[in-house]
């Protein structure tokens, strides 16, 4: 079996800059909206690691904010809604040397694709999901999603909604993600350091990030989170103490904390537990196809 | 027909050690160069229900379980009711005097009572063992094979069972002997010993045959076996197996590993399939080649989980919103589930797109026998218009800058494939996107719509289905070109019908002749109608009950079968159900016959 030849280098198309990272296409999401940041947050991500756009790919379910690989230049898979991380899931274990960035929405993530998400952090897959939560599904103009809060009226719940909402940072700590994160819009410099930190973890890295909807969400908009988020960085916590975290993550009203709620370096990764990526071999996407004559002995051997 | 032709059938509660006997049968059939078949009717239950199971062997290729039973093992009462009244005269059963108590059978059959208490020494668990014994003498095969195989078939049980088995096994061997008249044939040698395989297995093959990297799945009987293997296998053979949440996430995932150039398969029964079809179309809309093998069982919903159908042909033909390209292949027995996997691998590559392979419980599940040489491992490989970083694939790699505008991931080409790349590769960024796009990969929907870039990607992609067509086998009518009748069937009947058409012309004098459709998608439509068009009488034979494939032949080719024998108890066909059914539709009795199976409730 041939080795795979290794990637090329940064030289060959000149220095990376910010730019590098921009897309065919610029985004048309409503003017205002959080996911500008996002996108400009993850592009600088991008660009301070030093990663070069072939070597990334960034998938998205659908929704308004899963329209965002299509405005970053990496390799992009735009897939179905709610199915982002089981797409990276199979992206992942066919290259691992890949990085892989999913993005989408709460709707996307925590709602139609709800079991994946739990089952994706479970198996601590080496990925990065970054969710504009905007508590409101916007593309199909305004209805209750998996995060609004208790009461919202939104034109499925004309009357408000009577149910309780899903809060992530919690549900992604017991759930077994090994980087929980939140971030603001209206906080990009902060924004970039807990993408830099989930993209650098070897792990599930969840960065939940508070993405305002201009349009259809009147109640959770960047007034309403501006003086309410509070820095866990700046407030000295430890992102090591499990019930801390929990308690943390639980914490919403006058005073709402963004930043790293909890990271463990312990436990392997998906990818590191699997032999069959570590024969030296390079990703199973680019080994050579077939069994030896050796093996296919061997296998006829077992029906005699 | 076959000079040698027996089968023996083992029934009793699940837990009694069916499964195991059958398997240490097959074995002592196959390594003595028979060929046989073998099925097993069984409930979705571990312990306790009825399963039977019929293995069938002879000196040529054993094409189905076949119509009668010579040596009948009922493991208990229940079995021994059920089944007794269909053995014909010459025919045995052999069973515990003890706890089962014969019915009235047929005159000459032998009716060969054992002391089970004696001779197992009390080991209830054993008592199959000794039956096994005294089959083989019966059927004049020495006894030296049960040691042998009965060592390989319980090693992991340690020495002590072994050694206990053989014995008992002898024991039963030379009581028989001793008591029953053995047949007045012999089941001899055949000429070169033979395999044993069963039709999960084979798809399982058949894809690391074809370099499948990565295998996931959802357990679904019946097609936990394909699972089952590749997880065995995993380690030394290089694969990803990966068993996931449910069938929406097995389907998304092999798409993503399918998208980074991994060989990507998966397979599930016709209630996983649902699930995935979203995804499915997902495949289609983003031209990534993946195998999905829908093992079809009773359905509809949770249906007969145990029980074989040919249910699902409408299912996969509608699979996921919208139209696209996709191959659909119906292979008609295990070795050619073999064969097809790694030849549909290469038109999907070639062609990128999905390919859904459409076999059901009666051969996924069903064991054969197997000339080791016709696992030919060697297989041809043809990965496309592919672009892979190690320059391996058949696509050039003129690597350039970051941000190749140049390269269009979906370009409009005559024949509809567009050279494709692979995350990881320098040089050709894209996004692959489920919203129609345009040729570069960007969304049609972000900039404008555009009625003439959508028409332009439909038909690119709908091209394809032209060139696929040119690379895929017609079908081809075996038999007399003039005959009485033409017996039409899709995948895993072809061996059944193949054995009617010979009972035909052989009993009954009735002259027949077979057209077996493989290639459901795209489909010979001009092939078909040709011959179907030269036929006197046109019968269609199918495992469902709304005759599936006669609609959609109709909607092919606008051609309307004559007569229609049509079975969906849950077993399969016998051949004389369907001789039976011929005869009855010749006589101008009826043109819908629906045979039903002869166990009693």
């Amino acid at each position: 079996m041939s080795a795979p030849t290794a990637p090329l280098a940064t030289t060959e198309a000149g220095q990376l800059t910010k730019e590098t990272y921009r897309g065919r296409i610029h985004p048309d999401w409503c003017p205002g909206c959080g996911d500008f940041s996002v996108l400009a947050a993850l592009q600088t991500a991008l660009f301070e690691l030093e990663l070069q756009p072939h070597q990334a790919c960034v998938i998205s379910g659908i929704g308004c904010s899963s329209n965002l690989p299509g405005y970053i230049n990496t390799y992009g898979m735009h897939t179905l809604h709610g199915r982002a991380l089981a797409v990276a899931t199979g992206v992942r274990l066919g290259n691992h040397e890949l990085k892989v960035i999913c993005t989408g929405g709460d709707g996307d993530g925590f709602g139609i694709g709800g079991n994946h998400f739990v089952h994706t952090m479970r198996r601590n897959v080496d990925l990065t999901y970054i969710v504009m939560d905007n508590q409101i599904y916007g593309l199909t103009t305004g209805q209750c999603s998996p995060t609004s809060v208790k009461g919202m009226k939104t034109k499925s719940t004309p009357y408000g909604s009577v149910e309780n909402p899903i809060n992530p940072i919690p549900m992604a700590i017991v759930g077994g993600a090994t980087y929980v994160a939140r971030a603001f819009s209206g906080k990009q410099k902060h924004m970039v350091e807990m993408f830099k930190g989930a993209i650098q973890h070897k792990g599930f890295a969840l960065v939940d990030v508070f993405s305002p909807c201009v349009t259809y969400n009147k109640d959770n908009t960047y007034q309403w989170f501006n003086p309410r988020v509070k820095i866990l960085e700046e407030q000295g916590h430890d992102p090591t103490d499990l019930h801390k975290a929990i308690d943390r993550g639980y914490q919403w009203g006058e005073e709402i904390p963004i930043g790293l709620f909890w990271r463990r370096t312990d436990l392997e990764s998906l990818e590191a537990l699997e032999p069959v990526l570590h024969t030296g071999e390079g990703p199973l996407a680019f080994r050579n196809l077939g069994v030896s004559a050796e093996q296919a002995k061997s296998l006829i051997q077992e029906l005699l | 027909m076959n000079k040698i032709d027996f089968a023996v059938g083992i029934g009793g509660e699940n837990g009694q050690g069916i499964a195991s006997t059958g398997n240490i049968l097959a074995l002592i059939f196959a390594r003595r160069g028979l060929h046989l078949n073998a099925y097993n009717a069984y409930q979705s239950i571990i312990r306790g229900g009825h399963t039977f199971l019929t293995i069938r062997a002879g000196d040529g290729p054993v094409l189905n379980m076949g119509d009668k039973i010579d040596v009948f093992i009922p493991l208990n009462q229940d079995t021994m009711d059920r089944h007794l009244h269909l053995l014909k005269s010459g025919a045995c059963a052999v069973y515990d005097k003890e706890n089962v108590t014969p019915g009235k059978a047929a005159d000459g059959v032998q009716l060969c009572a054992m002391p089970m208490k004696e001779l197992t020494k009390g080991n209830k668990l054993a008592v199959n063992t000794a039956a096994l014994g005294a089959t083989l003498q019966l059927l004049g095969i020495e006894p030296e094979p049960l040691e042998t195989v009965i060592t390989r078939q319980f090693k992991k049980k340690g020495d002590a069972v072994v050694t206990q088995n053989v014995a008992i096994a002898r024991a039963g061997y030379d009581y028989a002997a001793q008591n029953f008249s053995a047949f007045s044939w012999k089941a001899s040698k055949g000429a070169k010993p033979l395999g044993v395989i069963t039709g999960n297995q084979a798809t399982a093959m058949g894809g690391a045959a074809a370099g499948v990297k990565f295998y996931a799945a959802y357990p679904m009987s019946p097609s936990t076996g394909v699972l089952m293997w590749m997880a065995t296998h995993a380690r030394d053979l290089g694969i990803m197996v990966r068993q996931v949440e449910d069938e929406i996430g097995v389907m998304n995932m092999v798409i993503g590993a399918a998208h980074t150039g991994c060989r990507a398969m998966c397979a599930t029964s016709g209630g996983g399939f649902a699930l995935m079809s979203e995804a499915i179309g997902m495949a289609g809309m983003i031209e990534t080649p993946i195998v999905c093998i829908d093992v079809q069982r009773a359905g509809p919903a949770t249906g007969v989980p145990t029980k074989t159908e040919q249910g699902d042909l409408w299912q996969v033909l509608g699979a996921g919103q919208g139209d696209y390209p996709r191959i659909v292949v119906a292979p008609t027995n295990q070795l050619d589930l073999f064969q097809t996997i790694p030849e549909l691998f290469n038109l999907c590559d070639k062609y990128q797109c999905p390919g859904l392979v459409l076999s059901d419980l009666l051969i996924s599940e069903g064991t054969t026998s197997i000339d080791p040489d016709d696992l030919d491992f060697k297989v041809k490989i043809d990965r496309g218009e592919l672009i892979l970083s190690n320059g391996n694939g058949n696509g050039a790699n003129p690597a350039s800058g970051y941000n190749d505008k140049a390269y269009l991931r979906y370009k409009n080409t005559e024949s509809g494939i567009s050279p494709r790349a692979v995350p990881g590769v320098p040089g050709y960024i894209f996004t692959a996107a489920t919203d129609e796009h345009d040729e570069d990969g960007t969304l049609i929907s972000d900039e404008f719509t555009n009625p003439q870039k959508r028409r332009m990607m439909v038909e690119k992609r709908a091209r394809k289905m032209q060139g696929v067509i040119k690379d895929i086998a017609p079908p081809k009518l075996v038999g007399p070109e003039k005959a009485d009748v033409t017996l039409v069937g899709w995948g895993s009947t072809e061996g059944v019908i193949r054995e009617a058409v010979e009972k035909l012309a052989g009993e009954e004098g009735v002259v027949a002749n077979q057209l077996a459709i493989k290639w459901i998608v795209p489909l010979h439509a001009a092939e078909i109608s040709a011959i179907l068009g030269r036929s006197k009488n046109v019968i269609l034979i199918e495992n469902n009950q709304s005759g599936q494939f006669a609609r959609y032949l109709r909607s092919e080719t606008g051609f309307d079968a004559h007569g229609h024998i049509r079975k969906y108890d849950g077993e399969p066909f016998m051949p004389h159900h369907i001789v039976e059914a011929v005869k009855a539709q010749l006589a101008g009795k009826t043109k819908l016959s629906v045979p039903v199976h002869e166990v009693l409730a």
